[in-house]
C-alpha cells in the first residue's frame, strides 16, 4: 500500500474531524439545558486569600441551586476566571467572559479598583455584574447589582451607637490612603457632628504599609477616646498588634472598624482584637438557625472545619439566589431581562432578609455591630430590627426621599450643590 | 520627644536587622541577593511552624530560624550563586528567580498539595505568631513608657550587630572576609579559600535574615509575599551606608529610621516615606559611594 504524505494528511484530518464531531454535538446539546455564568475573583496573587472565599461561596450557591433543580429547569455552569489580584487582568477576563463566552451575568470583583476596571466593559456591552463587596458608594450603574453594604449601612447605626452607648465623643479617624477609607471618613464626619461628637484627626497610611509605630503613638497622645478605623488589608493586622504592643487597652480607647472582619481577626491572632468593634450586616456570630446551617454548609463545601465566614462572602452567596429569582421572574437569562427584574427581589439570606432596591440596584440589609471576643468570634451587641435602605451618595447629602441615583441614572445636578 | 526618637530608633533597628545580612553578602561577595526578603519570610514561617508543632515561642524560634535559613542560604550559594561570582547583574536575576521559587514553594506547601497532603501553617493564607506575655505591653525606660516588643527588637539588633562586628574584626575568618572585600584575587593568592569563606559568609548573612524574620513575625502578618518589599528597604540602607561597611550600614539604618519616625510623627506617614527617599537621593548625589565606603576594590 502506497502511503504518501497527502493521503496521510487527508486521513488524519478525517480522523480528527470524526473525533471532534461528537464533542461539537455534545457541547451544543449541553448548552440547551445549561446557563453559563462568569465567576471572576482573584484565585492567585495577594488578594487571593480573601477572594478565594468569595469564589467558593459563589460556587457553593450555584451548587445548591443546581442540586435543587437549577434555574428555569437548566443547570448553572460557572465559568471560573482568575483576576490575579490585578485590575488589568480583571478587565481582560471580564471581556473574555462577556464577548467570547457570552455569559449573561458575572459574579465577581472584590476591590473597588477591580470593579472600576471592569465597569466600562459591562456598560459598553450592556452586560451585568453582581458585586458582593461593601464599598464606598459614589457609583450609579445600570449594569451592576451591588449586594455589599454602602457607607450608610455601616455607619448610620455605628456612629450614634459609639457616641450614645459607648459614651465616646472624640474620634480619631484612621485609614489606608485610597478612595474607600476617604469616602467612609467623609460620611463619618457628617454623622459624628450630627450626633454631637467631634473628630480630632483624620490620618492615612499608605496602602499595604505595616509600620504603625508613629501613628499609634499619635493616637495615644491625641486625647481621643475612640478610634474609627477604615484600614484595609494586612495593614489591619499590624495596626491592632502595634496598638496592643504600645499598651493601649481596647476598654479605654476602643477601635471601631468598618473593614476588620473574621478574616483579618484570624490573621492577626484573636487576642489582639479582643474588645474592639466592627460594623457589618453579616457576622459569623449571627445566632440564627439559618446562619448556623450556612456556616456548616460552607465548612463542608470547602472541606475546612475551621473556615470562617464573613460579610462579603455572605453577599457572594446570597446574590446568586437573588440572580436566580430575577431569571425566573424574567423567564429568560439575558442581561436586560435580569436587570429589569432583579429590583424588588428579596431573599432570606444568612444575615436576614435582603432586598435589591429597584431605585438604585443596591441592596437593603440589616446593619449590625459586633464586639470581638478572645476566641476570634464577634458578639452581636447592636442590630437594627429592619433592613436599611442603601444610599450610595449619602456623603453628598442623599436621603431616602431625595435619591441621587435613580432608575433614570445619576442625577448629577444634585452633586453640584 | 523621647517617644518619637524611640519610634525612629525602632524603625532604624528593623531596617538594620534586614540590612545587616544583605550588607555582608553584598559587601563581601558583590552579590545582590534578591532572595533576601524570602529568607526573612522563611524565618517568619519557622516561627509559625515552631509555634504550631513545638509549641515554641519566639525565643526558641530565633536559633531555629537562624539554622534553617543559614542552611537554605548555604544551599542557594552552592547551587546558584557560586557559579555567578563577578557577574553582578546575573546574580541579581538568578536570586530573583530563587526568590520566586521560594515564595511559590511556601504557597504550594512545598508541592505537597499535589499529593493531597496539607501542612498546617504553610499555604497561601495569612499566619501570625503571638508575642510572649513579657514582651507585650510597655516597659518604662528613662521614665517613658515604651513598647516592650520594640525594645526587644532593638536589643536583639544590638546583639547581632556586635556579634557581626566581633566576627568580622576579631576572628581569623573575619580577617579573611575583610581581605576578600578589599581584593578577592589578592586574597586568593595569599592562600585564602575564597569559595569556602564566601559560602560561610552567605550562610551567615542568610541566618541573620532568618532572625529578622522571627522579629518581623511579632508585629506583622506572615504570608508568602511578605519579603518582597523588605528587599527595597534593605538595599536603601546598604547603598546609603556604603558597600561593605558595617559602620555605614548602622549609621544609614539609624539615620533613615529616625527621619522616618520623626517626620511620621510631626506630619504623616505618607510624607515621611517621601522624605526618606528624598534623603536617600540627596545622599547619593553628594556621596555616590555611600556614607562610609572603602576606596577602590
Amino acid at each position: 500500500m502506497s502511503f504518501n504524505r497527502r493521503s496521510f494528511l487527508k486521513s488524519s484530518a478525517l480522523a480528527a474531524g470524526a473525533l471532534a464531531t461528537p464533542g461539537i454535538f455534545h457541547r451544543a446539546a449541553m448548552a440547551a439545558d445549561e446557563i453559563e455564568v462568569g465567576v471572576l475573583f482573584s484565585q492567585t496573587g495577594g488578594l487571593s486569600i480573601i477572594e478565594k472565599s468569595l469564589s467558593d461561596a459563589t460556587l457553593m450557591a450555584i451548587d445548591e441551586i443546581n442540586s435543587a433543580g437549577g434555574v428555569l429547569g437548566k443547570q448553572i455552569k460557572p465559568l471560573v476566571e482568575d483576576g490575579a489580584s490585578d485590575p488589568k487582568t480583571f478587565n481582560e477576563k471580564a471581556s473574555k467572559l462577556i464577548i467570547r463566552d457570552r455569559v449573561p451575568t458575572v459574579f465577581g470583583c472584590y476591590t473597588s479598583a477591580s470593579r472600576k476596571a471592569v465597569l466600562p466593559v459591562f456598560e459598553k456591552r450592556r452586560n451585568l455584574l453582581f458585586y458582593p463587596t461593601y464599598y464606598e458608594g459614589f457609583e450609579c450603574s445600570k449594569n451592576v447589582v451591588y449586594t455589599g453594604a454602602v457607607p450608610n449601612q455601616q455607619l448610620s447605626n455605628f456612629i450614634p451607637w459609639i457616641i450614645n452607648t459607648l459614651g465616646k465623643k472624640k474620634f480619631f479617624i484612621v485609614g489606608s490612603n485610597y478612595i474607600y477609607p476617604r469616602e467612609m471618613a467623609k460620611v463619618s464626619k457628617i454623622l459624628i457632628e450630627q450626633n454631637g461628637g467631634e473628630w480630632i484627626a483624620d490620618e492615612y497610611l499608605e496602602l499595604g504599609h505595616s509600620e504603625w509605630g508613629a501613628m499609634v503613638n499619635k493616637i495615644k497622645s491625641s486625647g481621643c477616646d475612640v478610634v474609627l478605623s477604615n484600614v484595609v488589608g494586612d495593614s489591619v493586622v499590624a495596626f491592632y498588634r502595634e496598638y496592643k504592643n504600645q499598651g493601649i487597652s481596647q476598654a479605654d480607647l476602643p477601635i471601631c472598624a468598618t473593614v476588620t472582619s473574621e478574616v483579618e481577626i484570624a490573621a492577626m491572632g484573636a487576642e489582639y482584637a479582643a474588645g474592639s468593634y466592627t460594623s457589618f450586616p453579616y457576622f459569623q456570630a449571627i445566632d440564627t438557625p439559618a446562619n448556623h446551617a450556612f456556616v456548616e454548609r460552607y465548612r463542608k463545601f470547602v472541606n475546612d472545619p475551621k473556615a470562617v465566614t464573613h460579610h462579603a462572602m455572605a453577599s457572594s452567596y446570597f446574590q446568586v439566589f437573588l440572580w436566580k429569582q430575577a431569571v425566573e421572574k424574567a423567564g429568560e437569562a439575558t442581561p436586560e431581562a435580569i436587570v429589569a427584574n432583579v429590583g424588588g427581589q428579596s431573599f432570606d439570606a444568612p444575615d436576614g432578609k435582603v432586598t435589591v432596591e429597584a431605585a438604585n440596584l443596591h441592596t437593603a440589609m440589616t446593619p449590625r455591630i459586633a464586639q470581638w471576643k478572645a476566641d476570634g468570634q464577634g458578639e452581636i451587641v447592636e442590630a437594627y430590627d429592619h433592613p436599611v435602605f442603601p444610599l450610595p451618595y449619602v456623603a453628598y447629602g442623599e436621603t431616602q426621599d431625595n435619591l441621587f441615583c435613580t432608575a433614570q441614572g445619576l442625577d448629577t445636578s444634585k452633586l453640584n450643590q | 520627644m523621647v517617644d518619637i526618637l524611640f519610634i525612629g530608633l525602632s524603625l532604624g533597628s528593623i531596617l538594620l536587622l534586614i540590612a545587616l545580612g544583605l550588607s555582608i553578602t553584598y559587601g563581601a561577595m558583590g552579590v545582590i541577593n534578591m532572595a533576601h526578603g524570602e529568607l526573612v519570610m522563611i524565618g517568619a514561617y519557622t516561627a509559625v511552624l515552631a509555634g504550631i508543632y513545638l509549641g515554641a515561642n519566639i525565643f526558641v524560634a530565633m536559633p531555629l530560624a537562624f539554622v534553617a535559613t543559614a542552611l537554605l542560604g548555604w544551599l542557594i550559594e552552592a547551587v546558584v550563586v557560586r557559579r555567578l561570582y563577578g557577574r553582578l547583574l546575573d546574580t541579581l536575576l538568578a536570586t530573583w528567580g530563587v526568590a520566586i521559587l521560594i515564595q511559590q514553594a511556601v504557597r504550594l506547601e512545598l508541592g505537597l498539595t499535589f499529593f493531597g497532603i496539607q501542612i498546617p501553617g504553610l499555604g497561601p493564607g495569612l499566619q501570625n505568631v503571638s508575642v510572649p506575655e513579657i514582651l507585650s505591653g510597655t516597659v518604662a525606660i528613662f521614665g517613658e513608657e515604651v513598647n516592650a516588643y520594640r525594645t526587644f527588637i532593638i536589643f536583639v539588633t544590638i546583639v547581632l550587630t556586635v556579634l557581626t562586628w566581633w566576627i568580622l574584626y576579631r576572628t581569623p575568618i573575619g580577617t579573611q572576609v575583610r581581605a576578600i572585600i578589599r581584593n578577592p584575587q589578592m586574597a586568593a593568592a595569599c592562600g585564602i579559600d575564597v569559595k569556602r569563606v564566601n559560602a560561610m559568609t552567605f550562610a551567615y548573612g542568610s541566618g541573620l535574615a532568618g532572625v529578622a524574620g522571627v522579629m518581623m513575625s511579632g508585629f506583622k502578618t506572615v504570608f508568602p509575599d511578605m519579603g518582597t518589599p523588605m528587599v527595597v528597604d534593605g538595599f536603601l540602607v546598604v547603598v546609603v551606608g556604603g558597600v561593605g561597611s558595617l559602620l555605614g550600614t548602622v549609621a544609614a539604618a539609624g539615620l533613615l529610621g529616625e527621619i522616618n519616625g520623626v517626620f511620621a510623627s510631626v506630619t504623616n506617614d505618607i510624607l515621611a516615606r517621601a522624605v526618606v527617599f528624598a534623603t536617600v537621593i540627596l545622599i547619593l548625589i553628594l556621596k555616590p559611594a555611600g556614607l562610609f565606603s572603602f576606596k577602590g576594590r
